[in-house]
């Protein structure tokens, strides 16, 4: 097992390195003075790597993607992505959001369409309507090009969610628990359908999530985040299945329950 | 087909048709004349006894004021003269009715009587055009004005001018209040400066309006001939009754789900973008009953202002009428005021209709 305390971060060679945190801070000010959510906190995501997050509610799992979004002011520290600063929201970090924030009065391809038509200006109709095509097919959902987002379930629309994610092409994908809000059933099926898309994209996606089994079934590390105020990285778990996985296949093999055992052990410390 | 007729009437705010057609479509014939009974009967059930109750009304008023005309009559011109008022009144002679409220018949009545009025206008407008058709071409050809009719308009008349106000109006309304609102629901900063705008104007009265703008007008105006008192109606109305689309407008984009704003950042969308793509849309559901509300108003405040502007319309008919003091003026403004309800209860149809049909939330009532 290959586990590193934070006191002793591993680091990487920078050009492994797509998503580079560095000291970073986030500070809220309140009437009773500054609550600090994040500090000191470090993490280096290599290229092509799945990382998922785990940690207690209110710990500023959340408030950390944002501020990789750009969504969310950086208070101290910096965050790069190839060894450049990041500066505000852009394409280059596609973002899943926790509700599918579908546009309701859009149909599935013109909200596919919203983000390609931005990353790819200079392609046809045709051709943007063609990539639009292609990942709603992939997340299975190639009945509803024509329906409007109200029109379809949460599951689909949280498909439709992940084919806009993965169609403009960014460099790192950001995932706020965005099977949080659905049934089991629905939410292993969604699994697969990402897990699938990313197996063909390889893209950099750290995942936030409060499921230990879906942590472990779709990472290559998990990173487990202390208690806040002033939450950081308290440890990381680096998952070594082979992929493509299997739900079966790992559910009978020998390391899963060391691996779940010491992230519940975290957890309820 | 039988669905899709449902799905129509419905669409056409005609939902109540809809147990009539399960009915004849031979569905749950229990289920469904119960609800024919709840959702048709019912409702011309209601009708009827609103009739009802206003024919007794109409007649204990009728009774009332003849009795004291005919008390009055014989106090001051002894028993003769009363007699003879007595029985003027029961042969019905209009000349001796007491002014009251008119009873449904009367009303009726009075309708027939302005839609025959109509006609009459109308053939006379026609064989007027008719005769100076010619005339008017040579008038043109040598650079002078046509003649134009300048005979009393008919009731149906002023019902076209009327709507012909409240729409310039209600237009009006919806070029100034949804720039403005989309503007200042976008910028905390306008918002706050113009606030006090909208807090002070909001509640002041169609009368004030009139004569803000009058003043204004009349000015402006004073170098044209052009009908200056259309003008000054149909702004009166659109200041008005804009006040609720502008407030609606700046809330509904002021107040747009924070996710969509996020997919709009992540996205990087450009500033026409984020407002056509993701701003307006989401924020339509508020403007829309903004400019329902901003519609009736409309429609509501055209009466009075027409009324004082002394502008044609249905307004000026009613006061006219009441003026008039004809034997037959209160049916009159009886049934302007059914035609006035009915024409608002239709216009606010046609927003809802309108609403329906670009909206994306479909269940607005």
């Amino acid at each position: 097992m290959n586990t590193t305390n934070n006191s002793t971060i591993e680091r990487f060679p920078s050009n492994e390195v797509m998503l580079d945190l560095i000291d970073l801070k986030k500070v809220y000010p309140t009437p009773k003075g500054d609550y600090i959510v994040l500090e000191n906190l470090n993490l280096q995501i290599r290229k092509e790597e799945f990382i998922t997050i785990i940690g207690h509610s209110g710990c500023g799992k959340t408030t950390m993607l944002s501020m990789i979004a750009g969504l969310n002011e950086i208070s101290g520290g910096k965050i790069s992505v190839l060894g450049s600063s990041i500066k505000g929201p852009g394409p280059d970090r596609g973002v899943i959001f926790q509700s599918p924030s579908l546009m309701p009065w859009l149909t599935t391809m013109e909200n596919v369409m919203l983000g390609v038509r931005k990353v790819y200006p200079h392609a046809t109709k045709k051709q943007k309507e063609d990539i639009c095509k292609y990942y709603l097919h992939k997340v299975g959902m190639d009945s509803t090009f024509n329906k409007r987002a109200s029109e379809i379930s949460q599951g689909e629309q949280q498909r439709v969610g992940i084919a806009r994610a993965f169609a403009i092409k960014p460099k790192v994908l950001l995932l706020d628990e965005p099977f949080g809000m659905l049934d089991s059933l629905t939410r292993g099926q969604l699994q697969d359908v990402l897990i699938d898309v990313w197996n063909k994209e390889k893209i950099t996606a750290v995942m936030i999530t409060h499921d230990v089994d879906e942590a472990i079934f779709l990472a290559d590390r998990v990173v487990m985040m202390t208690s806040g105020p002033r939450a950081k990285i308290g440890d990381v778990l680096s998952i070594d299945f082979e992929r493509p996985r299997t739900r079966k296949a790992i559910l009978e093999h020998d390391d899963y329950y060391t691996y779940r055992k010491h992230l519940i052990d975290f957890l309820e410390h | 087909m039988k669905d899709s007729i449902i799905r129509g009437v419905k669409f056409i705010g005609l939902g109540f048709l809809e147990p009539l057609i399960r009915l004849i479509c031979k569905e749950d014939p229990k289920k469904n004349t119960k609800e024919i009974f709840r959702k048709i009967i019912a409702p011309i059930a209601s009708i009827f006894i609103f009739v009802g109750l206003w024919q007794l009304g109409s007649t204990a008023l009728y009774n009332t004021e003849a009795n004291y005309k005919i008390e009055a009559t014989l106090k001051s011109q002894g028993e003769a003269e009363a007699q003879k008022i007595k029985e003027c009144m029961e042969s019905g002679e209009p000349n001796c009715q007491p002014n009251t409220l008119p009873s449904p018949a009367q009303v009726y009545a009075a309708y027939q009587t302005l839609l025959k009025d109509h006609r009459v206008i109308a053939a006379d407008k026609k064989a007027f055009k008719e005769k100076t058709f010619e005339m008017n071409k040579k008038r043109v050809a040598q650079g002078k004005k046509a003649i134009t009719y300048t005979g009393r308009p008919s009731f149906v008349d002023q019902i076209k001018t009327s709507l012909k106000t409240v729409f310039a109006g209600f237009f009006l309304a919806l070029f100034i209040a949804v720039p403005i609102g989309i503007i200042i629901g976008l910028s905390k900063t306008l918002r706050g400066s113009i606030n006090w705008i909208i807090q002070i104007f909001k509640p002041v009265s169609p009368v004030v309006w009139l004569l803000l703008v009058f003043m204004i007008v009349k000015t402006l105006t004073k170098n044209s001939d052009s009908d200056s008192s259309f003008i000054i109606s149909f702004i009166s109305v659109g200041l008005c009754s804009m006040w609720a689309t502008l407030v609606n407008t700046a809330m509904g984009v002021a107040s747009v789900n924070t996710d969509y704003l996020n997919v709009a950042m992540v996205l990087r969308l450009r500033p026409m973008q984020k407002i056509f793509k993701v701003i307006l849309p989401a924020s339509l559901p508020l403007i829309f009953t903004g400019l329902r509300i901003t519609l009736s108003v409309a429609w509501m405040v055209l009466i009075a202002i027409e009324l004082l502007a002394q502008s044609p319309g249905l307004g000026s008919f009613v006061w006219e009428e009441f003026q008039n003091g004809a034997m037959d003026s209160n049916s009159k403004i009886i049934v302007a005021m059914f035609v006035i309800g009915m024409i608002g209860f239709a216009l606010d149809r046609i927003m809802l209709f309108i609403q329906n049909l670009i909206s994306f939330e479909k269940e607005t009532i």
